[in-house]
């Protein structure tokens, strides 16, 4: 790798494959986004390297012109774990949704998430499957009327943040498709976390499940319904910031500041502590809450490829560099003459 | 009395008892005694799949054979000629097996009524003269023999009679002449926090020494003289070892990284507990989230440069089809071994089988061929895991590796080979050299092995796009033309094929015309090589042939198989090769075909071969 890194502009990442999702999808604004902060991540593009399963979102690495593998179903993970810890100075990205990576590929998210491999995860969730034309997905709402629902689903959703912070995530964040300078922002936080970073992207689906986040893009009411966390900055939202979160014991509770409450009684975010990511995170699917978006949770832990390298280093150490003649030679030995 | 000694050729024994009484390790010492002694041998051990089945009972019992001899041998024996029953239950289930007039030694102590209604004794086979008719039989009091030599070690009663598999041992080390410091070492190095152990194992071992030496029971010694190998440097090697010392030599030779990535199974997981021991070689073990994640993790490795490997067993590697099949779609090196177990599903997990071949080869959807190719002996692994690497890399392809339960936990003697004596595995990752008017064909292709280049991340200019959808020639860009899909399903099928220049002319045990050709893959090489010398030896017009590569197979193979009137193929299947046999060549091939988890014995294959040329 050189010690200068390029410098580069959104088309350096832009691929020359015709991009194929539905006009009108959300991830057309999220791939733009991409595009447009990695010049600045400060890293040589071909460090790059982009993973995903299979999905509408899936299709993402074809359009980034850098080392890219579009792999098998809800897999992602795990093969971006071996490119991490084969080559622990790559940058790794995960590209995956809530199908590939909460359904069929749920168990590989949160073993990553526990392994804590400083891997970036980017999760399209537009609680939908789109690439098989509309079923209900893990992150549906209970009593979704789809093709595969008539009456109505069953199940009762996942929260994607909350999983996460319950597979012991060290980064969990949250952005949507049309906040494209947050979504920048958030990439760049992604990118700056050292282990997983969990990052959930509200995503419309406009033919399938259109719709679904307007209440948190609508420019009308959105300022209601999307808290924006800042760290270190009181839980404020509303039109006029005129709203803001209070515990109430350990109850979060939405007031309006005035003649009862003031700014000291509004919660202060902190992304270190956990009980406040996890409050947050069981915001959503709460009408009364507005949903947060913007880094929950940020804590520094060791990272599995670092401890692994260490203990080659040790081992290496404590036995010297030793052969495969070596190997083979040991134990009773006999000789034949 | 005086005291005889005999020379024999070769003997079988089998220590058998209950899964805590210690007859793997037993077997194993007396195993690397023999070794160091100088006799060719082979093992077996037979163990329950149950972590600890209750004390006593017929499920608990374990097992372990070996067959030593001062000539060249090719199995661990068909029939033991001693059988060593630590408990009613071992003598229950082992007991038939006993060639007859073979001699048998049981630990009198464990005859209780307790232990005889557990085993479905209504007598005690060792007072009611059952079996005096049949066998030598020696009944020992080993558990008391143990608790007098230790009495004054202080330990408590239950550690002192977990001693006397030593016993058992000592007794068969003075039986065939054996010598007992290599064993004495091995308990100072293994219980050298706990000297009293040593002690007390040691005293165990020469008590059972002396009772051969001194009593009047045992009249007879046997001596194996030293078999006649080539000559070297030797070590025992069980099959599992031998494999992952394999993988070792071949990322060495490479100068490629090692991945292995996991999941335990057993009778696999001694390679990922193997690999993972030797950290400072700088191999990298992953013991993944489940069998998926095991393969696919290897697979971004391989996508990053390194030897990627994962192995299973039975259920394991339905799980990692799919995976297998991006393999080939992606044209990325992978090494699969599957330790074959006995199925299906969870079947028969610490038994041996052959039954994953037709998976082996056709397990994936659609057109996925790969290379297959199977070890025929625990010390064979070493050198079939190193070319199932050489070959995945060069071609770059998956290749399939397969081995079985008793491979992989049988041992032999194995000549210790030279890393320099290797063949060449030499490997160069593309760079910006490569460019093509500043494009990069991905899927551009190697003439000679039609493998595309390797280009890993980090490489500057060489970012590109692979995946899962099917590949435009040349360019890698997802291609849905169809005349593009026909060409890219024969470029994969013709590369596989490829692979045969590899392969020098077959090499047939015996004439290259005749009445019978014995045909074998995997395992049962050594059954079906002792059959044909068998049946050669009483002028049987036989020959064996062993096929190492079951894709591709050998281009001489079918110039091969018309020259005998038959063809016999043995499988520890029910018919699986003998069906891409008869499909690709039109022989009326036959099958031999037996799946008791167990190998078959080559009794069994000369009979086979006797009924088809009388």
């Amino acid at each position: 790798m050189s010690d200068t890194i390029k410098s580069y502009t959104k088309k350096d990442f832009t691929s020359d494959q015709a991009v194929r999702w539905c006009p009108g999808c959300g991830d057309y604004a999220i791939l733009a986004q991409t595009q447009k902060i990695f010049p600045d991540l400060g890293v040589d593009k071909e460090n790059f390297v982009f993973i995903s399963g299979i999905g509408c979102s899936s299709r993402f690495p074809y359009y980034m012109d850098t080392f890219g593998f579009h792999t098998i179903h809800g897999r992602a993970p795990a093969i971006a774990s071996g490119v991490k810890l084969a080559n622990p100075d790559l940058s790794v990205w995960v590209v995956t949704g809530d199908g590939d990576g909460l359904s069929i590929g749920g168990n590989h998210t949160i073993h990553l998430l526990r392994r804590n491999l400083d891997i970036n995860v980017m999760l399209f969730n537009n609680r939908i499957y789109g690439l098989t034309k509309g079923q209900y997905s893990p992150t549906s709402e209970v009593g979704k009327i789809t093709k595969s629902t008539p009456m109505g689903s069953l199940d009762r959703p996942f929260n994607p943040l909350t999983l996460a912070l319950g597979s012991g995530a060290t980064f969990v964040s949250r952005t949507i498709d049309k906040e494209t300078k947050h979504m920048q922002s958030m990439i760049m936080r992604s990118h700056g976390h050292k282990g997983t970073s969990f990052m959930e992207i509200y995503q419309n689906c406009n033919i399938f499940n259109d719709g679904a986040f307007s209440n948190q893009t609508d420019r009308e009411q959105k300022a209601d319904t999307v808290l924006i966390l800042e760290n270190g900055e009181p839980m404020l939202f509303g039109s006029d910031k005129n709203k803001g979160i209070r515990l109430d014991g350990n109850t979060p509770k939405v007031v309006e500041l005035g003649d009862k409450w003031g700014m000291d009684d509004v919660l202060v975010h902190d992304e270190s502590d956990y009980v406040i990511a996890s409050l947050l995170s069981n915001m959503t699917y709460q009408p009364e809450f507005p949903d947060p978006i913007g880094v929950l949770y940020a804590v520094e832990s060791d990272t599995y490829e670092d401890t692994m390298v260490a203990q080659l280093n040790q081992a290496v150490k404590k036995k010297s560099n030793g052969t495969v003649q070596d190997l083979l030679n040991t134990g009773d030995t006999w000789v034949v003459d | 009395m005086s005291k005889t000694t005999q020379q024999v050729d070769e003997v079988v024994i089998r220590f058998a008892g209950d899964s805590g009484d210690g007859m793997q390790l037993t077997g194993g010492r007396f195993t690397e005694t023999t070794a160091i002694v100088g006799n060719d041998l082979s093992t077996l051990p037979d163990f329950p799949a149950e972590i600890r089945a209750p004390a006593g009972s017929l499920a608990g019992v374990s097992a372990f054979q070996i067959k030593f001899s001062s000539k060249d041998i090719h199995t661990p024996g068909d029939k033991p000629d001693v059988l060593v029953a630590m408990n009613p239950a071992a003598l229950k289930v082992h007991q038939k097996e006993v060639t007859p007039g073979g001699t048998i030694i049981c630990n009198a102590n464990a005859f209780s009524p307790k232990n005889l209604k557990l085993a479905g004794y209504e007598t005690n086979p060792l007072e009611d003269k059952t079996l005096d008719d049949y066998y030598t039989l020696y009944t020992v009091e080993m558990s008391k023999m143990v608790a007098l030599a230790n009495e004054d070690l202080g330990l408590t009663p239950k550690i002192i009679d977990r001693t006397k598999n030593f016993f058992a041992l000592g007794l068969l080390f003075w039986i065939y002449d054996r010598p007992m410091q290599s064993t004495k070492d091995w308990l100072g190095v293994k219980f050298a926090k706990k000297p009293e152990i040593v002690e007390a194992n040691i005293r165990a071992m020469d008590a059972g020494y002396n009772y051969g030496e001194t009593t009047e029971i045992f009249t007879t010694r046997y001596t194996v003289e030293k078999a006649n190998l080539p000559a070297g440097t030797y070590r025992n090697v069980v099959g599992n070892h031998a494999l992952s010392m394999g993988l070792a030599a071949a990322a060495e030779k490479s100068k490629l990284g090692l991945f292995y990535g996991g999941y335990p199974i057993t009778p696999a997981s001694d390679i990922l507990h193997t690999l993972s021991a030797w950290k400072h070689l700088g191999i990298k073990t992953f013991q993944a989230e489940d069998e998926i994640a095991g393969i696919t993790a290897v697979l971004g490795a391989a996508f990053t440069g390194n030897l990627g490997v994962t192995a299973t067993s039975g259920p394991g590697i339905a799980l990692k089809g799919e995976a297998m099949g991006l393999a080939v779609m992606a044209e990325l090196p992978l090494v699969v071994v599957n330790v074959q177990r006995g199925g299906p599903s969870t079947g028969l997990p610490t038994k041996t089988e052959q039954s994953d071949l037709l998976q082996a080869m056709y397990g994936r959807n659609g057109e996925a061929p790969l290379p297959v190719l199977a070890s025929a002996t625990p010390g064979d692994c070493f050198f079939a895991a190193y070319e199932a690497c050489r070959i995945a890399v060069k071609y770059m392809t998956p290749v399939i590796l397969l081995t079985d339960g008793y491979l992989a936990n049988g041992s032999e003697p194995w000549q210790i080979p030279k890393i320099d004596d290797l063949p060449d595995f030499n490997v160069s990752f593309a760079d910006e050299s490569i460019l093509a008017d500043g494009q990069f064909l991905s899927y551009s292709r190697d003439k000679e092995t039609l493998a595309r280049p390797w280009a890993i991340p980090g490489t500057a200019g060489l970012e590109h796009r692979i995946g899962g959808i099917e590949k435009e020639d040349l360019t890698g860009n997802v291609s849905y033309d169809p005349d593009n899909h026909h060409y890219m399903v024969e470029t994969r099928a013709k590369k596989v094929e490829a692979i045969a220049n590899e392969f020098g002319p077959s090499k047939i045990f015996g004439k290259a015309s005749g009445d019978l050709l014995i045909l074998s893959w995997g395992g049962t090489k050594g059954a079906c090589r002792s059959a044909s010398e068998a049946l050669q030896d009483s002028g049987k017009n036989v020959s064996h042939l062993h096929i190492r590569w079951i894709n591709p197979l050998p281009k001489d193979l079918g110039e091969i198989l018309i020259k005998f009137k038959n063809v016999l193929i043995p499988e520890i299947n029910y018919g699986q090769l003998i069906k891409i046999i008869r499909g690709e060549f039109l022989v009326d091939a036959k099958g031999l075909n037996q799946v008791r988890g167990k190998p078959i014995s080559s009794l069994d294959i000369q009979e086979a071969a006797n009924t088809l040329i009388g």
